[in-house]
């Protein structure tokens, strides 16, 4: 596996350590999404407002190891919250990271929590 | 290694019979040794006896372990010359190598079994490792037969075999392109094979020739008159053919050269490749001395064992009724009776007569033969239909009481070849006159046979051993849905491919029998079709996607399928830019660009009609100096810049749109270029000013949202320097005016345009167009270009002539109207998105920093750069 690729480890709520202030909600369109540096990571950010959720993932789509899953479209599959990304539409579940049209390997999400309008995102580290 | 120690109770292979009731002997030991499988060859065939082993009851019993002698697990050497198309070998895998570990099977590949210890019932590999087994399975293929002709063993001379000789092939062949542009190959041999090696070389950018020993190509599948058709047909797109050719000598110094036929006859060629047959690799065995066919090959038995009866062969190394069969459908077959023979299973037989119908997959060229595509005419009758001009020959061989099908050919049109080789399989009762079977439509050529009247035993898929009522039941269970899903628990389809249009004309079938209604739906967020969908955004006014899916979708959130289609049905519909709602936006239209493999986008600013002056020329180079773009001149004749980052689009195009540029929509599903020819402008010959006009054109239906990207051309005389009737419209100047001609396209399918309407003015021109633009934009399916639409438009040119023209529908006046608030309420999206704060927001690769993407990396190239390549 690429070096790049093991930067990204899917965090549980239950394992965050810091909540980073990423930044204000109106910077995410609705039923979209946009990116968050933090540290030397890459974070794509999803405002599902349809569910009023939000969600966060890598940047880093697996299959070409490419900075631009944040640009993807979000939408479902069969009730799964998905994002496709820009390059070749795989696509990959918000919910746990896995790819649901092919074998990739599962892209590593992050919790999100909303404060006072602002995004906040979970890290073990 | 392989034995387990714990306490179990199994039932014993080997059942008992007594007076016809069957017992199971119950075994109970203390320490069962697990038995051991080894397939010797990672091929298609030993892959599919590892699948098919592990799927069944009873397998978690045995151990298995595969050796595979190529350096990778096995792949789908069907469709090997796909490798060509992208050199992506992952693509071609039969299952990755964790396929293996997760159903606990051994594989150890870049090792070759080098002998088997039958007395002691081990193997050696070449590494010298030894192991045990108390079944093997021999799945060791073939190799591609190499005849003894002098100097064949020149650098330069390839067999068509495994991927490392494509590699090879590709290899050398760029090295010859280099040195000669225009460098020859050769292939020996003009059977199914050699025909597919050809098109590669082809592919490859040599000149092709096929040098067939026989007085005919394919001889093995095709009587002398469907060849000469082939060849015909093979020859008008580029190969070139030699007949008769028996190759006397390789020539050359160390690398091929030539090859010799005759005194004086000789080919000059600095590539070939070795087509010839191919050979069972049975030197297994042979050193253990297992019954081997006088020819070579392992004898098997139709349980697929040799004369040991611990030992199988299956797939091409296995003599079977005294054939080696060189396809995968009877080596799939194989691997299911010994799999099943080895679990205890022992009703599992190998049936007598094989199916060896085939079909060539040449891109481009349709051939295929059935069932006995030779026949004396003591046996039955020939119906032949030949039209030579249209490179077409069908033949089919009917018994003598005219009752059934016993076999035919097919050249030119294989369209109807599941059909006729069902019909044949099964027996099927054909029409009084046969010759209806391939008469084509319209010349009495009636429609046959609907694919519900196959019987449920009817195998569809051949590779996968799928049968019609297997299909069927899948949906009527309602295990499957729709087709992906009956593929996925069939896996008909899944093999060659050659049956996909019949299984999904069953599966419609089935679902239409069944009441369900077969959905034209966008996708699973939406029952209805783009041309529904159009009408009511129309009609109720919807501005926004999710008014549209909240009270016609299915109640999900929409997808990269349903979203992009509403936002292009709004910009059609009410002129709106891909500024609005730009998170429904594709990929492309999000950020007005078009992606690039590394996440950065190209600038495609417009050059209506492809002129520019001096000054715009010197100001897109100097924008492209300063941010460092690679500068290329496009296919559609106007320049492209690539390697922006996010970043820097707004500001590029702020300095673009300063020097009077504008968005040239190379990122929209919307109209592209209008390449235009110098016309009487300039051209000696020219009748007319083509220049202007394709400006004029470009200018107005640039920035109308289509399904699919709309082209035009137009040109000063017949000469047709701007290619116009490969475009979507396109205009030649004749005397008295222009003929208009419509759904040209190059791309994927090429098509030319056909002719609309003769020396029309330029105002009549405008006329038409803007109808029947507003007429495609109407009714088109998504993603489907005007050819395609065209094409499947019922009652073709003449009825859309009606409608345009005639007014049949009396819908033209409406039409115009459209396209005329269309054409008034252009906008360049670009400036729109440049002077707007707001809209600007989404071109920052961070939203908590100014940096940019730092994963970019880019490799210099020719004076320029361009990103690093994938690996
Ligand atoms: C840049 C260019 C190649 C070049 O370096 O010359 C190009 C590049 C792309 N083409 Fe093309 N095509 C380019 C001329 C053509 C032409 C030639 C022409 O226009 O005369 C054709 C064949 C003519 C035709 O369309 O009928 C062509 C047929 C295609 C097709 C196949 C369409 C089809 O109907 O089969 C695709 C795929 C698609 O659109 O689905 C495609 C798609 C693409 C895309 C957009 C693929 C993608 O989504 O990334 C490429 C990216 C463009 C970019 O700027 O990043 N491109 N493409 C040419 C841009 C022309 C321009 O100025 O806008
Ligand atoms: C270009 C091309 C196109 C084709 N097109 C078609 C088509 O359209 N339709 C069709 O039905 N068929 C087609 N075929 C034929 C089809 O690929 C074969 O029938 C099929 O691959 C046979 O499978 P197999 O497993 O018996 O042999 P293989 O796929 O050749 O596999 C045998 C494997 O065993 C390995 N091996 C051999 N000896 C040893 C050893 N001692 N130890 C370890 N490993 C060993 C070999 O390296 C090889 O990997 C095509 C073949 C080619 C080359
Ligand atoms: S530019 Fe067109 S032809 Fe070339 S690789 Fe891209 S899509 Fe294919
Ligand atoms: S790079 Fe993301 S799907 Fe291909």
């Amino acid at each position: 596996m690429q070096e790049i690729l093991k930067k990204y480890k899917t965090t549980k709520p239950e394992d965050v350590q810091v909540w980073f202030k990423a930044a204000h909600t109106s910077s995410f369109p609705k039923d979209g999404g946009a990116c968050v540096k933090y540290k030397d990571l890459q974070i794509a950010v999803f405002n599902f407002d349809r569910l009023q959720k939000w969600y966060a993932c890598q940047n880093l789509s697996p299959e070409k190891q490419e900075m631009v899953l944040s640009r993807g479209m979000i939408g479902d599959h069969n009730g799964i919250p998905k994002v496709a990304c820009p390059l070749h539409k795989k696509t990959f579940s918000l919910e746990n990271g896995e790819n649901l049209n092919g074998d990739l390997e599962p892209i590593a999400t992050y919790p999100v929590k909303i404060e006072d309008d602002f995004v906040y995102i979970g890290f073990s580290e | 290694m392989n034995s387990t120690t714990k306490l179990r109770v199994y039932f014993d292979k080997n059942t008992y019979k007594i007076r016809n009731s069957t017992y199971f002997c119950i075994v109970i030991t203390k320490t069962v040794r697990m038995k051991t499988v080894i397939v010797v060859g990672n091929g298609m065939v030993g892959y599919k006896f590892c699948e098919k082993f592990v799927a069944k009851e009873g397998s978690k019993n045995f151990k298995l372990i595969v050796f595979g002698e190529e350096p990778r697990p096995a792949y789908d050497r069907v469709h090997l010359s796909e490798f060509f198309e992208n050199q992506d070998a992952k693509a071609l895998e039969m299952a990755p190598a964790e396929w293996y570990a997760e159903n606990n099977i051994e594989l150890i590949i870049d090792e070759r079994v080098s002998d088997i210890h039958r007395s002691s019932k081990k193997i050696t590999t070449a590494k010298n490792r030894e192991f045990s087994y108390d079944y093997l399975v021999l799945a060791t293929g073939s190799s591609a037969f190499v005849p003894p002709i002098k100097g064949v063993e020149k650098k330069g001379v390839f067999v068509y075999r495994t991927i490392e000789d494509l590699e090879g092939m590709l290899d050398y062949a760029a090295k010859l392109k280099e040195k000669n542009p225009g460098a020859r190959a050769a292939v020996l041999g003009g059977g199914l094979l050699g025909l597919e090696a050809g098109k590669a070389v082809m592919d490859m950018g040599l000149e092709p020739h096929i040098v067939e020993f026989a007085p005919k190509l394919m001889p093995r599948q095709l009587d002398s008159r469907s060849s000469q058709v082939l060849q015909l047909k093979l020859e008008s797109i580029g190969l070139n053919i030699h007949l008769s050719k028996a190759t006397n000598q390789i020539l050359g110094e160390d690398a091929i050269t030539g090859m010799e036929f005759g005194e004086d006859d000789i080919l000059d060629v600095e590539m070939l490749v070795v087509s010839a047959g191919i050979r069972p690799r049975d030197e297994l065995g042979k050193t253990c001395d297992l019954e081997m066919g006088v020819r070579g090959g392992i004898v098997v038995n139709n349980q697929m064992q040799t004369s040991d009866e611990s030992i199988y062969a299956i797939g091409e190394v296995a003599l079977y009724n005294q054939m080696i069969y060189g396809l995968v459908a009877p080596g799939y077959d194989m691997a299911e009776v010994a799999a099943s023979q080895i679990l205890g299973d022992t009703n599992s037989l190998m049936a007598s007569t094989i199916d060896m119908s085939t079909k060539l997959k040449l891109i481009g060229v349709d051939v295929a033969s059935f069932g006995e595509p030779f026949m004396p005419a003591s046996k039955g009758h020939s119906v032949i239909f030949e039209n030579k001009t249209q490179h077409l020959y069908k033949r089919i061989n009917v018994s003598l009481d005219g009752k059934k099908l016993l076999g035919g050919i097919l050249v030119g049109d294989a369209s109807d070849y599941s059909m006729l080789h069902q019909m044949f399989l099964n027996e099927m009762a054909i029409p009084e006159d046969p010759a209806q079977l391939i008469l084509p439509a319209g010349d009495g050529g009636a429609s046959f046979g609907d694919v519900m009247d196959l019987p449920d035993e009817a195998q569809v898929c051949s590779c996968e051993s799928v049968t019609k009522g297997q299909i069927c039941g899948a949906i009527e269970s309602g295990e499957a849905t729709d087709l992906a899903g009956v593929v996925s628990c069939t896996k008909a389809g899944t093999g060659c491919g050659g049956c996909k249009p019949m299984v999904k004309d069953l599966t419609e079938a089935t679902l239409k029998s069944l009441g369900i209604e077969v959905k034209e739906g966008v996708c699973e967020h939406f029952d209805l079709s783009r041309q529904d969908l159009y009408q009511i955004i129309q009609v109720k006014e919807y501005t926004s996607f999710n008014e549209v899916l909240d009270n016609h979708g299915n109640g999900g959130h929409g997808c990269e399928l349903c979203k992009p289609l509403v936002a292009s049905l709004m910009a059609t519909i009410h002129a709106d830019t891909a500024n609005k709602e730009y998170a429904i936006q594709d990929s492309n239209d999000r950020y007005l660009a078009n992606i690039q493999r590394n996440g950065t986008y190209s600038v495609v600013p417009r050059i209506p009609g492809g002129e520019i002056t001096p000054d715009k020329l010197i100001a897109l180079g100097e924008i492209a100096k300063k941010y460092d773009l690679y500068t290329k001149v496009t296919g559609g004749v106007r320049i492209d810049l690539f390697g922006a980052t996010l970043n820097q689009l707004p500001l590029i195009w702020k300095e673009l749109i300063s020097h009077g540029f504008e968005s040239g929509h190379a990122y929209g599903k919307s109209l592209r270029t209008v390449k235009t020819c110098v016309g009487s402008t300039w051209c000696r010959y020219g009748m007319d000013e083509s220049i202007s006009f394709g400006i004029e054109l470009e200018n107005r239906y640039r920035g109308i949202r289509a399904p699919h990207k709309i082209k035009g051309g137009v040109s000063g005389c017949i000469r047709e320097c701007a290619e116009a009737r490969g475009k979507d419209f396109g205009l030649i100047a004749v005397e008295g005016g222009w003929n208009l001609y419509l759904g040209g396209n190059g791309g994927a399918t090429p098509r030319h345009a056909e002719l609309f309407a003769e020396q029309i003015d330029n105002e009549t021109v405008i006329k038409y167009l803007d109808r029947y633009l507003m007429f495609y934009m109407r009714t088109a399916k998504p993603l489907q270009r005007t050819a395609a639409w065209q094409e499947r438009l019922e009652g073709g040119l003449d009825y859309l002539k009606e409608v345009i023209i005639d007014d049949k529908l009396g819908i033209v006046a409406d039409l115009e109207q459209e396209m005329e608030t269309l054409v008034n309420r252009f906008e360049c999206e670009w400036t729109q998105a440049v002077n707007d704060p707001e809209k600007m927001k989404r071109f920052n690769h961070f939203v908590n920093s100014e940096e940019e993407d730092d994963n970019l990396v880019f490799v210099p190239m020719r004076d320029q750069k361009m990103p690093e390549p994938w690996n």
